[in-house]
């Protein structure tokens, strides 16, 4: 008899250790005792590797934990918020100066000075560090704190947008002394000066934070949040249904389904975000002005918006969103095709169709392969809109779903379903997509598109600190690239989130691309409240 | 009465095959991590790019380069292998790019939480096809049987996500008995035991149901199979009860193939809770493991493969003990 049971008893002491072993590992419980009512529940897919503004998280504000020298209004235009007011820019534009606020606390209680800014610029400088915003600071030459209460950024040349480059969160100097900054423990449990301090990260699960009750801004309106990490879209749907969460970032499809549902609402928040076909200079076919011109006339980008993203999408005609002062209204086509007129301009450069209803021009078919990342389903969707769009005005397109390592040494032949863009500044993205100085360079500009029309525009609006001298230099910068078609502009992508009807204080403003626990709709949470 | 004693002469060859085991599971886990390596040389994957994630596309090359060149990864491939064995036996399992902490803690943290999903789903798994699949074999060809027998074939080929939305769906969404994912209640401040266990009843039995067919059938068809032995029929000529020939006679003889069984399963149920996890929300080792495929993270990788790989010749070394444990004709001293 004892034999026999002993597979039982086997598992059973099995179970017991593995039970002992998990009780051992329990994520660190928090401390805080609020009051559950007024603590937000929000659920989203993406999760920060670290905490750290240095090493990325939450670069362009909005970070909940930290705050920049300067911050976004709802409008995405900057207001001051460590800095005292927005920092004042020398004649010739290669000095900025930041007079800090006084009075703001870290979380830990310490006081904020000029060494902790030096420190997080520093940080984000040394080669040691890995951190991807150096590209973002090339003309940072150095920071200084002249005074406790001042930090003097020296720039190497001008350059008009760099206050945007300042909504970086401020990292406590103290905290890493004597420590690596890649492995330092304050990556997982960061010390601020936002809105919320850390109570506890599980990652693959939640953040949980609590109100800094001293935050320089004024109390948080509720007592805490939670930001819950679930990465699948159809469990996230499911856990909102059964209302877990008081607002969660949905797929547009998944969040349709509850826009009959009582008590909750969605929002589609505008974005910067772009998706658009890469044509590059070095193919032949792609290459053919016409044939630029025609396949923009040919994309049905109504059609894309409706069919493909759900109605969470607006078409798109260049790299500037519509939503930004800087916006160009002139480049704005027709959201349907225009067969006629994308024929016509075939017509008339000598592309003929051939016997099979494919256009052929001395003795080449108009045909290109347009390749897009394989997991991207969205990318897959427009390039087969695209690539039947294209057959309606007889050309050939093959969309190839790859890899990015099979995609990038391709790149400077073969068409590519590309995204990219920023609400900030037009400078940010478009100066190294479009400049000749970055062609074939990795993924600035691999097309190799050349205009000295348009490189003279994004320089002009890097130099002038003058906004209308900006604004007309960003205006040609549009104009060009719609004549010249380095890229065909599909849409703009918009971020669908599910609300409790109980959640009020809630104010989207216009997304970039990486939205999770900064940057989302929950950007100001920390004015939030919710009926119980 | 003479049952222990005989238990430990059946167990005296133990210590020499755990010893010999031992000598044979160092080879085999080092096969395993210069093989992680190799795959890992192989893959086209930048982990610098992967690390950027969505600023990959707007980081220059010398900014990459640079983080590549604090990490060693373009270091020459035995260069890098030795490094990490020297930290290995140092007890550095080296620092993972793509979680920004230490290998140990990324372990320490969610190994215990995968497991108990699977220890737990593996122990109901065992009690549940034992029973069910004796009871079917018991009255073959009976309603029971047959019920049974078509449930384990339809489960067998359901994905194991399918069934784990599905019973959200019904026991989360329209019943609202048990939460539908999650490792505690969303504003919990702690890990209270019994929080976790009601939010770990719905994977830990998605899990067992997914794995159970396998298991049910194979128990059915060895208990029905032995009750066709001798022996049984022997105590079913001496006129001994019913439920002492099943359990006491054809049980014992169908157990035996059932422990290999359970052996050379594991892996599977390891792979089940990975998805398992997935639908849960659970912050289990599953998806950092597919995070670290993906991101080229391989000390990461390299140590999650060498903790499966010390798990299942753990399980296999058990198999066997027990076998000899169970069956007088296997002899571990010769």
């Amino acid at each position: 008899m004892a034999i026999r049971i002993k597979p039982v008893r086997v598992a059973a002491v099995l179970a017991a250790a593995l039970l002992a072993a998990a009780g051992c590992s329990s994520p660190t419980a928090s401390t805080s005792g609020t009051d559950n009512a007024a603590t937000l529940v929000v659920a989203t897919a993406g999760e920060p590797d670290t905490l750290n503004p240095v090493l990325n998280y939450g670069v362009d504000g909005a970070s909940l934990i930290f705050d920049g020298l300067v911050a976004r209004d709802v409008r995405n235009e900057l207001v001051p918020a460590l800095a005292r007011e927005l920092p004042t820019v020398s004649a010739d534009g290669k000095t900025v100066t930041a007079r800090l606020r006084e009075g703001v606390l870290f979380h830990d209680g310490s006081p904020l000075t000029a060494p902790d800014v030096v420190f997080t610029y520093q940080a984000v400088l040394d080669p040691a560090v890995d951190s991807t915003l150096r590209s973002d600071l090339d003309m940072l030459a150095s920071v200084t704190a002249p005074d406790p209460a001042t930090v003097v950024f020296t720039l190497k040349y001008a350059y008009a947008p760099f206050l945007q480059r300042l909504a970086l969160g401020i990292v406590p100097a103290k905290a890493f002394a004597g420590q690596d900054v890649n492995k330092a423990a304050f990556n997982r449990k960061p010390v601020g000066t936002g809105p919320y301090r850390v109570t506890s990260w599980t990652p693959g699960d939640r953040l949980v934070l609590a109100a800094n009750e001293k935050y320089w801004g004024g109390e948080p309106a509720n007592s805490g949040v939670v930001v819950a990490f679930v990465a699948d879209d159809n469990v996230r749907a499911q856990r909102m249904r059964a209302g877990e969460f008081d607002a969660a970032e949905l797929a547009p499809k998944l969040a349709s389904g509850f826009e009959s549902r009582n008590g909750y609402r969605v929002h589609k928040v505008p974005t910067a975000d772009y998706r658009g076909v890469m044509l590059p200079m070095g193919n032949p076919v792609t290459g053919d002005l016409a044939i630029r011109t025609a396949l923009n006339a040919a994309v049905d980008r109504q059609a894309m918006v409706t069919g493909v993203l759900g109605g969470a999408g607006e078409p798109a005609f260049g790299p500037v969103p519509p939503t930004s002062p800087y916006a160009d209204p002139s480049v704005a086509g027709e959201p349907a095709a225009d067969t006629a007129a994308a024929t016509a301009v075939l017509d008339a450069a000598g592309w003929k169709p051939g016997p099979d209803g494919i256009r052929v021009k001395d003795g080449r078919p108009a045909a290109f392969t347009l390749m897009y990342p394989a997991t991207d389903s969205l990318r897959k969707e427009l390039a087969l809109a695209v690539t039947a769009d294209a057959k309606k005005v007889g050309i050939t397109v093959t969309p190839e779903g790859l890899t990015w390592d099979a995609i990038t040494p391709r790149m400077k032949n073969d068409a590519l379903i590309m995204g990219y863009g920023t609400p900030y500044d037009p400078d940010f993205v478009s100066y190294k997509l479009f400049s000749s100085a970055f062609a074939g360079q990795g993924f600035f500009n691999p097309g190799s598109y050349r205009s000295a029309v348009t490189d003279a525009a994004l320089q002009k609006g890097r130099d002038s600190a003058d906004p209308a001298a900006r604004k007309a230099a960003y205006a040609t910068f549009q104009q060009q690239l719609a004549a010249d078609v380095p890229w065909v502009f599909l849409t703009y992508l918009q971020h669908t989130y599910v609300l409790k009807d109980t959640v009020t204080g809630v104010t989207p403003r216009v997304e970039p691309h990486e939205h999770d626990v900064a940057n989302s709709v929950w950007w100001n949470v920390h004015t939030w409240t919710k009926k119980s | 009465m003479t049952a222990p004693a005989t238990g430990r002469r059946r167990l005296a060859g133990a210590g020499a095959v755990v010893r010999r085991r031992l000598l044979v599971a160092v080879p085999v886990l080092a096969a395993t991590s210069m093989g992680m390596f190799a795959l890992g040389a192989a893959s086209p994957i930048d982990p610098a790019q992967q690390y950027a994630g969505a600023a990959a596309f707007t980081t220059s090359e010398e900014n990459l380069a640079q983080i590549r060149a604090n990490w060693g990864v373009d270091d020459p491939l035995p260069v890098q292998y030795a490094r990490w064995i020297g930290n290995l036996l140092r007890g550095d399992l080296g620092w993972s790019t793509s979680r920004h902490e230490p290998v140990t803690s990324v372990l320490a943290a969610r190994a215990g939480w995968t497991l108990l999903l699977v220890g737990t789903a593996l122990a109901l798994v065992l009690v549940a096809s034992v029973l069910l699949g004796t009871l079917a074999a018991y009255r073959r060809g009976g309603w029971f049987d047959r019920a049974l027998r078509s449930v384990a074939y339809a489960v067998q080929s359901m994905p194991v996500f399918w069934i784990g939305l599905a019973a959200i769906a019904v026991f989360a969404l329209s019943l609202g008995w048990l939460p539908a994912g999650g490792l505690t209640d969303i504003t919990a401040t702690g890990t209270d035991p019994f929080d976790v266990a009601r939010h770990l009843v719905l994977p830990v039995t998605v899990l067992a149901i997914s794995q159970a067919p396998w298991f049910v059938l194979f128990v059915r068809d060895a208990v029905a199979e032995s009750l066709r032995d001798d022996h049984v029929l022997a105590a079913r000529a001496r006129g001994l009860p019913g439920r002492v020939v099943l359990f006491g006679h054809a049980l014992r003889t169908a157990l035996l193939p059932f422990l290999t069984l359970v052996g050379t399963h594991l892996p599977e149920l390891v792979g089940g809770a990975v998805l398992v996890e997935t639908v849960f929300s659970l912050p289990g080792l599953g998806a950092v493991t597919v995070e670290a495929a993906l991101g080229a993270d391989f000390p990461l990788l390299a140590a999650t493969t060498l903790a499966t790989t010390v798990v299942v010749l753990t399980a296999n070394l058990l198999t066997d003990l027990a076998y000899a444990a169970a069956d007088p004709r296997v002899r571990l001293d010769d």
